[in-house]
């Protein structure tokens, strides 16, 4: 199983890097999405999967009994899925108001901030 | 002891929400003030526990650690957490007078104290995975304060700013996981000794690196500074202020966190690449910092060179090495903050930033002229003033140890940036202004100037108190580096056992 994960990992993240490469914000962004879930996969996989039981402790009882599965890593990675999708949200909109205001998506074209000298 | 590590947090977060249902009246304002207070005096409460009895620890939900998320302040975290409140209150007062009742409206009181809340946490927490979180609420209030007002310029800075912040959040975020798997631990000081039996140390460095990538683009390291030359110049100055003093010391403290703390472990070759890093960062602020024509962004490239002098002292890790970073770190908060605060004052008498456009400060406002030339002969390092004692101490420190080239780097920037000062003041304070306007502090409202000159004097007194009595400083400075470089009061204070 993890073996797969990594596999889906590897994919995942040179999608992402083609896609940030290129000069368009918005396939910066998709690849950004892209290379976040790559993120959250390798937190899931770093807590080892297995088959065990679920990770209930007994009424009475102190700690669970016998081997169970790990919640954390799906506690950070539900942490992480939540903040990443404020983020994009966010980065979205920026995106779409860059349009707007700017005219353009090539990230090249967008000098306003600072402008080349020789220009002026 | 729960309460005290916790109000710097708090406090901030709770005026975040009453400014923000009082963003339509003048009273959102007032409410940011007072709450900027409340911190301060809550900050200060904390160092002083702090002072009086070593590390402190507390543990959120009493979970006990390694398993819930501890607060833990040590003399590094008490210092900064103090710097910023007296950042947050400084930008605060001048708010007052910057932040026009537009922005207000669209909630920048609110914003500005969730961002100081994130910074705090940062400093605070003693988890990395909360660390984590506490970067998010910083990076997203700083998103929002940048591009608050939606100019063109903010609009185009903060796609650069966003982007590439991204990125550096997505590599902590795998590095996190990375390390969680090696170790099965999040907690910093149960890190600390869980990586020592790690056996794979080829790739605890490989981690090692990518927090220093990630957290290298926080601090603004060469060559990953392009975010902020591009997006500090852009928003109102209140918040460059703010970001210029605050963030990317929040990516020098985490390094110098996790590089004494976690990642020790290959000291020669981790802080080898750090010193490297130090000695380009520095030549390329200042080199880039020479090029410009606009105040604040001669400021921003700064910034990048300024950072380079801390890391320098990370890299070093000698005692005294520590002593100068702990020292400079905070020096250059108040003043960096200040120098942005003072461009705002200019711009405002001037109306413009750009130095071939403006003129004539010296002649017309004495008063501010004095106002920047104190933290400005601070950065470049004057004695008495507060930047000389910190690059003494990092220069006598590459000396100590006998990296000549590195010392050699140091002072040129040093003087380098004395270009950068003597250019901001022979332009804008010295000739006359190119359209003949006088611009007299005097011509401004008085309700309007005093909240602006205000937090500039208090800030420039702090910095002359700094030079002039330094001695108590470096103290506190050596006894930080020294429970930097033997953790074991830290892990004591957050995993519990033999006091």
């Amino acid at each position: 199983m993890e073996v797969m994960l990594s596999v889906l990992v590897g994919v995942l993240v040179t999608a992402a890097v083609y896609l940030m490469l290129a000069r368009n914000v918005l396939r910066f962004l998709l690849g950004l999405i892209l290379i976040s879930n790559a993120a959250n996969l390798t937190i899931f996989a770093a807590g080892r999967l297995n088959t065990s039981a679920p990770p209930l402790i007994p009424e009475g009882a102190e700690a669970p009994v016998g081997f169970v599965a790990n919640a954390l890593p799906q506690a950070l990675v539900l942490t992480a899925i939540v903040i990443g999708f404020g983020l994009f949200a966010f980065a979205l909109v920026l995106v779409f108001r860059a349009y707007e205001a700017l005219g353009t998506l090539n990230s090249d074209e967008m000098r306003v901030a600072e402008p080349v000298e020789d220009e002026r | 002891m729960t309460w005290v590590l916790a109000l710097p947090l708090i406090i901030p977060f709770f005026t975040a929400v009453i400014a923000y249902l009082a963003k339509d009246s003048t009273a959102g304002r007032w409410w940011s003030l007072l709450g900027s207070i409340l911190s301060l005096f809550a900050a200060f409460v904390l160092m002083v526990i702090v002072l009086r009895e070593g590390v402190v620890a507390a543990q959120m939900g009493s979970w006990a650690a390694p398993f819930g998320i501890t607060l833990v302040a040590d003399l590094l975290s008490a210092v900064m957490v103090v710097i910023t409140a007296i950042t947050g209150l400084a930008v605060a007062i001048y708010a007052l007078s910057d932040i026009d009742v537009a922005k207000e409206r669209l909630g920048y009181h609110a914003l500005f104290q969730v961002l100081i809340a994130g910074v705090q946490g940062a400093f605070l927490t003693g988890d990395l995975f909360n660390l984590y979180v506490w970067f998010e609420v910083m990076l997203i209030s700083s998103f929002g304060l940048l591009v608050l007002g939606g100019s063109r310029a903010q609009i185009d800075g903060g796609i650069k700013y966003v982007a590439l912040n991204l990125v550096s959040t997505i590599l902590f975020l795998s590095g996190v996981g990375l390390l969680y798997g090696m170790t099965g631990t999040l907690n910093l000081a149960d890190l600390s000794l869980a990586v020592d039996e790690v056996e794979n140390t080829g790739l605890l460095t490989v981690v090692a690196v990518m927090f220093m990538i990630a957290f290298g683009v926080k601090a603004a390291l060469f060559p990953l500074f392009f975010w902020l030359p591009a997006a500090y110049h852009t928003p109102a100055f209140s918040v460059s202020a703010v970001f210029a003093g605050l963030l990317t010391k929040v990516g020098v403290y985490a390094l110098i966190r996790m590089f004494t703390l976690v990642f020790d472990h290959d000291v020669a070759f981790t802080h080898e690449i750090l010193l490297w890093i130090a000695a380009l960062t520095m030549v390329t602020g200042v080199l880039g910092a020479a090029a410009q024509q606009d105040f604040r962004k001669i400021l921003s490239f700064h910034i990048v060179s300024q950072i380079g002098y801390m890391i320098l002292g990370l890299a070093l890790y000698t005692p005294l090495a520590i002593v100068g970073a702990v020292f400079y770190l905070v020096h250059h908060i108040v003043v960096k903050a200040n120098l942005f605060l003072v461009a705002g004052v200019a711009e405002r008498l001037t109306g413009s930033t750009d130095l071939r456009e403006i003129g004539g400060l010296y002649k017309s406002s004495p008063l501010l002229g004095t106002l920047f030339l104190i933290p400005a002969f601070s950065l470049a390092g004057f004695p008495p003033l507060s930047g000389f004692w910190a690059k003494y101490l990092l220069v006598k420190a590459s000396l100590d140890i006998e990296a000549w080239f590195i010392a050699f780097v140091a002072l040129a920037v040093g003087l380098l940036t004395i270009y950068s000062m003597t250019k901001i003041w022979g332009e804008a304070f010295w000739k006359p202004h190119p359209a003949g306007v006088e611009p007299e502090l005097r011509r401004m409202d008085r309700a309007a100037a005093f909240p602006l000159l205000l937090p500039i004097a208090l800030l420039a007194t702090l910095t002359i108190i700094i030079g002039l009595s330094p001695e108590p400083f470096v103290q506190f400075a050596e006894r930080s580096a020294e429970q930097l470089l033997n953790p074991e009061a830290y892990v004591r204070a957050v995993l519990g056992g033999a006091p």
